[in-house]
């Protein structure tokens, strides 16, 4: 969960809309005001205002939408930043495996994640959350620490727990989203429609892993630190007010790339490949390995899986 | 040496393919100089599994240009080392073992399995999965260590050695990375939450 800052009362928004003359400019401008009127401040242009839900776009408009986001990163950020949008490749569901046994807890996937998926820099929004966890007491959430920062790890009678997004087959956060702006795709990966979402955070209340994120403010993401290789449901710089989440790095995995964390890893603990891939290491993983789910009680049917490779 | 090495296997893929290529060729032809800057791998070691070189000591390879077996008698007294290699410590079974259980006595650019067949440094993970077999079976199917690359396709591999020094093998503890930021620590920012 992101810490919440300090809510401060909103400061009026100057609204600047000029009188107009044709019946056409009247309705742009009419709809610029509303959308200024529903959002707080007048940031969102009213093509952004009319656009669907991404699912509803017919293909003209995604790439409208793209074009559109592209320009916008370019005013922003003063570089190119590709917005790709690809689909899930068939015969794919993705899943993880984590190795309890051997996860040292030195967080180098945290700030990995971080830097690939432009999240905001400063306070850091993190989507891998690694939990320091007493030996004696095995895997309970009551004795987690996420703050831990020895000078060296991992501390003697301690193991770790990286948690982040366990892609449900039965995800409550999509259940309880009043309009539909997250969902599963068919590879399994829980997106979210950065433009289609009202940042209402009932899917932070239904997660039970806390892998939901807001953006109480305009994310901190400095233009020398962007990410430019993106997805429109994945790592696009996001705009203030919406929720965010792990995508097991869908702008990598569609291309056939391990997702940045398991890249980064220093000891092999992360294991990701295609769950209907009979040959493939996650296959290996859980048919071989003690394997268990975290809160599996709560049927959310995780892909994400932990295991113990000893 | 760990830098260069998680830099090179970042590599895309394709590269990566590529510099094996380069590697095999000048194996292949040993007056043909090398690409010097390029990081190149290591053979594609049996079962195709493509691992990177081992990381040897700055300068140490190969062993027998001290060893060479006339200027230098083969000592097969276990003792202290004084002269050279004084930097290894010997934690890995010290009761137990010793230099020449690995290292081949009589070529010293080799290593040597238990049946007495040498093989080399760049397929030292056979001399390790002799006593370590449960981990060299993970190992192979992708499972123990690191793999990088891509999840459906070409994929790098890294030695036992690469994380494990051959002489005290434990991982080494690390530096954590910084945590997050406490919620009574976010800073109250312009732009920031309204
Ligand atoms: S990078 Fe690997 S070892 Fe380090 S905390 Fe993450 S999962 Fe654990
Ligand atoms: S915050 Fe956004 S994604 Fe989450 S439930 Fe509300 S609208 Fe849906």
């Amino acid at each position: 969960m992101t810490a919440q800052e300090p809510i401060q009362p909103a400061e009026g928004c100057a609204s600047s809309t000029p009188g107009g003359g044709s019946r056409r400019e009247f309705l742009g401008t009419a709809v610029a005001a509303v959308a200024t009127a529903l959002t707080g401040c007048g940031k969102l242009s009213h093509e952004e205002f009319l656009q669907h839900n991404f699912r509803e776009l017919s293909k003209d408009e995604v790439r409208d939408v793209i074009a559109r986001l592209e320009r916008e990163y370019k005013e922003k950020y003063g570089r190119e930043v590709k917005v790709t949008n690809t689909a899930p490749l068939p015969g794919v569901i993705f899943g993880y495996a984590l190795d309890l046994s051997r996860c040292i807890g030195c967080r180098r996937c945290v700030h990995a994640c971080v830097k690939e998926n432009n999240q905001s820099r400063s306070p850091e929004v993190q989507w891998i959350r690694v939990l320091e966890l007493e030996k004696e007491e095995g895997v309970n959430l009551q004795h987690a620490d996420q703050y831990y920062d020895p000078a060296e790890v991992p501390r003697e009678g301690h193991f770790y727990m990286p948690v982040q997004c366990q892609q449900c087959k039965k995800p409550p956060c999509v259940k309880v989203c009043p309009v539909g702006a997250t969902w599963r795709e068919k590879d399994g990966i829980t997106v979210v429609d950065y433009n289609w979402c009202i940042g209402c955070r009932y899917c932070m209340a239904a997660c039970p892993y806390g892998a939901r994120h807001f953006n109480w403010g305009e994310p901190n993401l400095p233009p020398d630190q962007v990410n430019p290789d993106t997805h429109y449901l994945g790592n696009r710089p996001r705009p203030k007010g919406v929720v965010e989440k792990c995508t097991f790095c869908i702008q990598r995995t569609r291309k056939g790339l391990y997702p940045a964390c398991v890249e980064i890893c220093p000891t092999g603990s992360r294991k990701f490949g295609n769950l209907l891939d009979k040959t493939s290491e996650i296959r290996y993983v859980l048919e071989n390995k003690r394997v268990f789910k975290l809160k599996e009680e709560l049927n959310t049917q995780p892909n994400f899986f932990y295991f113990y490779g000893v | 040496m760990k830098e260069l090495l998680v830099r090179r296997l970042s590599l895309p893929a394709r590269t990566a393919g590529l510099l094996v290529t380069l590697g095999l060729a000048a194996l292949a032809d040993p007056p043909a100089p090398p690409p010097a800057p390029l990081p190149t791998l290591g053979a594609v070691a049996q079962e195709g599994i493509q691992v990177p070189k081992p990381p040897f000591s700055e300068g140490i390879f190969p062993c027998s240009s001290c060893h060479d077996g006339k200027s230098m008698k083969v000592n097969p007294q276990r003792r202290e080392l004084t002269g050279m290699h004084g930097d290894i410590v010997l934690n890995h079974g010290p009761e137990s073992r010793w230099c020449l259980d690995c290292h081949d006595p009589a070529n010293r650019d080799r290593l040597r399995l238990a049946s007495g067949e040498r093989i080399g440094f760049d397929t030292s993970y056979q001399l390790c999965g002799q006593c370590h077999g449960d981990k060299f079976r993970d190992w192979r199917v992708g499972v123990h260590g690191k793999r990088t690359g891509s999840w459906n396709g070409a994929k790098q591999y890294l030695l036992c050695v690469n994380c494990h020094n051959p002489h005290s093998p434990r991982f080494q503890a690390l530096k954590p990375m910084p945590p997050p930021t406490r919620p009574e620590q976010i800073q109250a920012r312009k732009g920031g939450a309204r």
